[in-house]
Order: structure tokens, then C-alpha cells, then sequence
């Protein structure tokens, strides 16, 4: 008998490991297991083009339906993995089902934090995350309503901006005191906070919501001590990596799955990958990255490393949102204590933040400036010493510095 | 749903840097790039989905067929300037979307799509 591999999760980490396990030459038989209803979709359109209506639901799959059966993959969807037992190589599914595996790659991804406040589990309170949460959040993402964001990331922000577009009247909480804090700089939040206002968005920085009150659904939200009217909710507060199964089966968990820099976790047989994981960065340091590049990349290595062709993970993260006309990149992750060197000017709506540190670019974001993304990213990657004075010049194309 | 409301299909050729040939049919209004990730097509890795922010999907556009094209936005050209062996005739397949002028266009594809 070949060796199988059975992969719990059905995302863009499922999907690529399946792909590069296939590239790698393993011809064993691999089953994927999903929760969702749905084979392998890109979450990235789900707050931007495909809330805004202009991108059908079929364009989200990542593969066409017949990949899984010419990939010789079963497909496991609507299920859930229940339980691990190790020391007998066992996967046991929410439907009762055992499955054996000789090789487990867990890619379960993160889930939503939930809103605690009160009034917090009304009717017109939504979370987006999955394809039938955006289905849920049309019904009511109507012109003429008033959308309570709570939240000031990226999730909140991208909803905000397709909600100005509908002609919805959009207000934005955020619990701290600026925009998109835990993501990017002061500069870039400042500017955002103010693409937002012009395009009508209201913006309330240093207000968490106290409380969602109505007669059984969504009527007004309680925040910094004032009542706003609301018909509908949007909570985007963040996402918990789905580590359950694993921190059950006793396998090393600590704000995500424990995996090292080949996506192995403690256990020679299970491998993890994507926002389900704690890994050990390229700057030697553990963290848990929630993005479409950790999934891809990530996923890779764990496919590498189950072949046995281990490849240390040290790809340089890099993300992106969309927001108005607004195409932020952002690659590398960013410090406080970094050197910040502007470049370009914030009014003319193209410019680039690089963060300096030891004198070489540690992160760079990009707003409408592909170049300096594209560049900067290579410049992180290198870890090339640069002058903060070459950066600031404009009259020097980045092409000059790569 | 009726057959009425599908929408139009168009041929396109994909041709694989090793030679191979691939004609699909991809749907008017989606982007070449996801008619080839849907058809499993080798050669275009595409990690973003389309959003222009990783060079990912680029294509050589056979002759003939670039002026039916629509005219290279400047996202697409810097974002292009960073792919591996960029030619003239290179395009970011996430750019260009099916319709009726291009039933039959002919893509040839990259060696690799990461530098």
C-alpha cells in the first residue's frame, strides 16, 4: 500500500499543498477534508469585488470542480475533524467517519472573534469571513441603510469603502486610536482615516462598542457612552486560529499550532501550514501570519518537507487590501521602533512608507506604487543596507535601487 | 437557471513554455488568468487570485492579438516590470478579460513566474 496523506481544511492552504504535493511526485492517495460547503475558494474577494456584486460566485474557486478527482483527491466537504488520535494515526469526522492517515497535514485556518458586548447575538449582526456570511450580509447591505462597523482593520475598512460605493451610511468603530493599528503605520492609518471621511464614511477612533441594543434586531449601537442608530452590524475584530483538534491531541499549541521552519509540529507525522500556525519567522522570531501568502507559502514547504525535500520557510510575508481606488501592498512586517522614509506624497495618492532597520528596509508600504512593493520587497529579501536619502528620491527610479 | 443567462464562452489557446497546447473555453468577463487556473492549465501560478499584486500570471500575447487587446494600465506595467523574462509582447493575464474580439487568442506562457 502507498502512504496516504489526508489534509484537514479545504482553503488556499488545502488547495496548494494538494497542487504542490501532486507537483513534488506523491501519488498516493490524499483526502481533503472541509467544514464549509464549498471546495477551496479565495476569501480575499469576499470583502472587496464579490460584496460589491461584481464578481460571481463561481470566479472565487481556486480550481475547477474536476481537479479534485483528476488530482486523485477525495473531497470531504461539509465535515469537521472531531478528534485526533495519534498513536493510532486517526482522524474521526463530525459524521462519525475514522479516517487513517500516514501523513496529516492540518491547514485549519483561523475563525472570526466573536463581539462579547451585549446585544451582540441580535438579528442583523454579521461577520464576514466565509462565502454564506457575504450571502447573509447582501440581504441587508442595501443603499439607505446605516452599517455600524465595529472594527477599523482591513476586513472593517474594505466593507466600509464597497458600503460608501452602495450607497449605504457607514459608520466605523474603532477601539483604538487610529485605523488599522496592528497592521500598518501611523502615516498609513492617517491616511486612510482621511480617504475614508472624504468619501462620507464616519470614522470614530478611540470608541469601542459598549453594547448593540434593539426589539430583536440590530436598532443602535452603544459606543464611547453615545447611541448611534443602526439597521445592520459588521464585526471585524480579529481572527482565532482553529487549533483545537490539534491542541487536543496534545500536539504543542500557543496562539496557533506550533509548527517549525518546515511546517512540522511535534509529531513526525503531522505537518500544519497557514493562519492555523505559530511558526518561526525569518527574522527568527514566532508569529502567526493571517495571509494569502503564509497559505501559499507555507503550505509549499509543508508539501516539500512531506516528500522529504525539507526547504527552510523564510519567504518575505507580504499583503494587500483594496480599498476605494486605493491598492495598499504591503511587504516585510513592520516595528514601532523602525526608521520611517516617506516617499512620494500621501496627497497625491501614490506613495510608499519604507521602515528602515540596521540601515537595510525591514517593510515597506505601498499605496498606488507598485514599484516601491515590488522593489521594496526584493530590498527586504536581499537585507541590502540602503541610504534613507535614496529611498526620498523620487528623481532616482526604484528599478535604480533593485 | 436557463441556458439563456450563461454567459457567452470564447476559445482561448494557452501554450505551455515546454510547447504543450491547451485550448479551453473561458467565459466572457472573466479574466484569462482564472480561465487557465480553472482548466488547470501548468504555468500560471497566479497567488494572488487576480487583485494585480504579485506578477504572477504573466503571459506572451501571440501576434496579432495585442492590439485587441485593452491598453496596459500603469499598475500593470510596474507590477510587470518585476516579473522573470518579460518581453514585449508580456501581459498579467488577471488584466485581460474575455470577450468577443478575442475568441481564439493565443498565450504563450512562462518558463516560471517567480523570479
Amino acid at each position: 500500500m502507498p502512504e496516504n496523506i489526508v489534509i484537514i481544511g479545504a482553503g488556499q492552504a488545502g488547495a496548494q499543498a494538494l497542487q504542490s504535493l501532486r507537483a513534488e511526485g506523491f501519488d498516493g492517495p490524499i483526502t481533503m477534508v472541509g467544514e464549509e460547503a464549498y471546495p477551496p475558494y479565495q476569501r480575499p474577494p469576499l470583502s472587496k469585488a464579490y460584496l460589491l456584486g461584481k464578481f460571481e460566485r463561481a470566479r472565487l474557486f481556486l480550481k475547477a470542480d474536476a481537479y479534485y478527482a483528476e488530482a486523485g483527491c477525495e473531497l470531504i466537504l461539509n465535515s469537521l475533524a472531531v478528534g485526533l488520535d495519534r498513536a493510532q494515526c486517526r482522524v474521526e469526522l463530525s459524521d462519525g467517519r475514522k479516517l487513517a492517515y500516514d501523513k496529516l497535514l492540518l491547514v485549519t485556518g483561523a475563525r472570526v472573534r466573536r463581539l462579547k458586548c451585549p446585544g451582540a447575538e441580535l438579528a442583523g449582526v454579521h461577520y464576514l469571513k466565509t462565502i454564506a456570511d457575504v450571502d447573509g450580509l447582501q440581504t441587508e447591505f442595501l443603499a439607505g441603510k446605516r452599517i455600524a462597523i465595529v472594527g477599523g482593520g482591513y476586513i472593517g475598512l474594505e466593507v466600509a469603502a464597497v458600503g460608501a460605493k452602495r450607497g449605504l451610511d457607514v459608520t466605523v468603530f474603532e477601539a483604538m486610536d487610529r485605523l488599522m493599528a496592528r497592521a500598518v503605520s501611523p502615516e498609513l492609518s492617517a491616511f486612510y482615516t482621511s480617504e475614508h471621511r472624504r468619501a462620507g464614511v464616519k470614522i470614530k477612533l478611540g470608541t469601542g462598542v459598549e453594547a448593540i441594543e434593539g426589539e430583536g434586531k440590530v436598532e443602535r449601537v452603544i459606543a464611547g457612552g453615545q447611541s448611534y442608530g443602526a439597521d445592520l452590524v459588521l464585526v471585524g475584530i480579529g481572527v482565532i486560529p482553529c487549533q483545537e483538534l490539534a491542541a487536543k491531541a496534545g500536539l504543542g499549541c500557543d496562539d496557533g499550532i506550533v509548527v517549525d521552519q518546515h511546517a512540522r509540529t511535534g509529531d513526525p507525522h503531522i505537518w500544519a501550514a497557514g493562519d492555523c500556525t505559530r511558526h518561526v519567522g525569518r527574522e527568527g522570531h514566532a508569529l502567526r501570519l493571517e495571509c494569502v501568502q503564509n497559505a501559499i507559502d507555507q503550505a509549499k514547504h509543508a508539501a516539500l518537507s512531506m516528500v522529504g525535500k525539507d526547504k527552510i520557510y523564510r519567504e518575505v510575508p507580504w499583503f494587500w487590501s483594496d480599498q476605494y481606488d486605493l491598492k495598499l501592498q504591503i511587504a516585510g512586517l513592520a516595528r514601532p521602533t523602525d526608521r520611517l522614509v516617506l516617499r512620494g506624497d500621501p496627497k497625491s495618492r501614490k506613495f510608499a512608507v519604507f521602515h528602515l532597520r540596521d540601515a537595510a528596509v525591514a517593510a515597506v508600504e505601498a499605496v498606488n506604487a507598485a514599484p516601491e512593493y515590488m522593489i521594496g520587497k526584493k530590498l527586504i529579501g536581499d537585507g541590502r543596507k540602503i541610504a534613507p536619502e535614496t529611498l526620498a528620491d523620487l528623481s532616482i527610479p526604484m528599478k535604480q535601487m533593485a | 437557471m436557463s441556458v439563456f443567462s450563461q454567459p457567452a464562452k470564447y476559445k482561448v489557446i494557452y501554450i505551455e513554455a515546454g510547447g504543450q497546447s491547451h485550448t479551453v473555453e473561458v467565459a466572457e468577463g472573466w479574466s484569462l488568468m482564472e480561465g487557465a487556473v480553472k482548466h488547470l492549465i501548468p504555468g500560471i501560478d497566479a497567488d494572488c487570485g487576480g487583485a494585480c499584486a504579485c506578477a504572477t500570471c504573466q503571459v506572451y500575447v501571440a501576434p496579432g492579438w495585442e492590439a485587441k487587446l485593452p491598453p496596459i494600465s500603469e499598475m500593470e506595467a510596474t507590477m510587470l516590470d518585476f516579473a522573470p523574462d518579460v518581453r514585449p509582447n508580456s501581459r498579467l493575464s488577471c488584466q485581460l478579460r474575455m470577450r468577443a474580439e478575442l475568441d481564439g487568442i493565443v498565450l504563450n506562457l512562462p518558463k516560471a513566474q517567480h523570479v
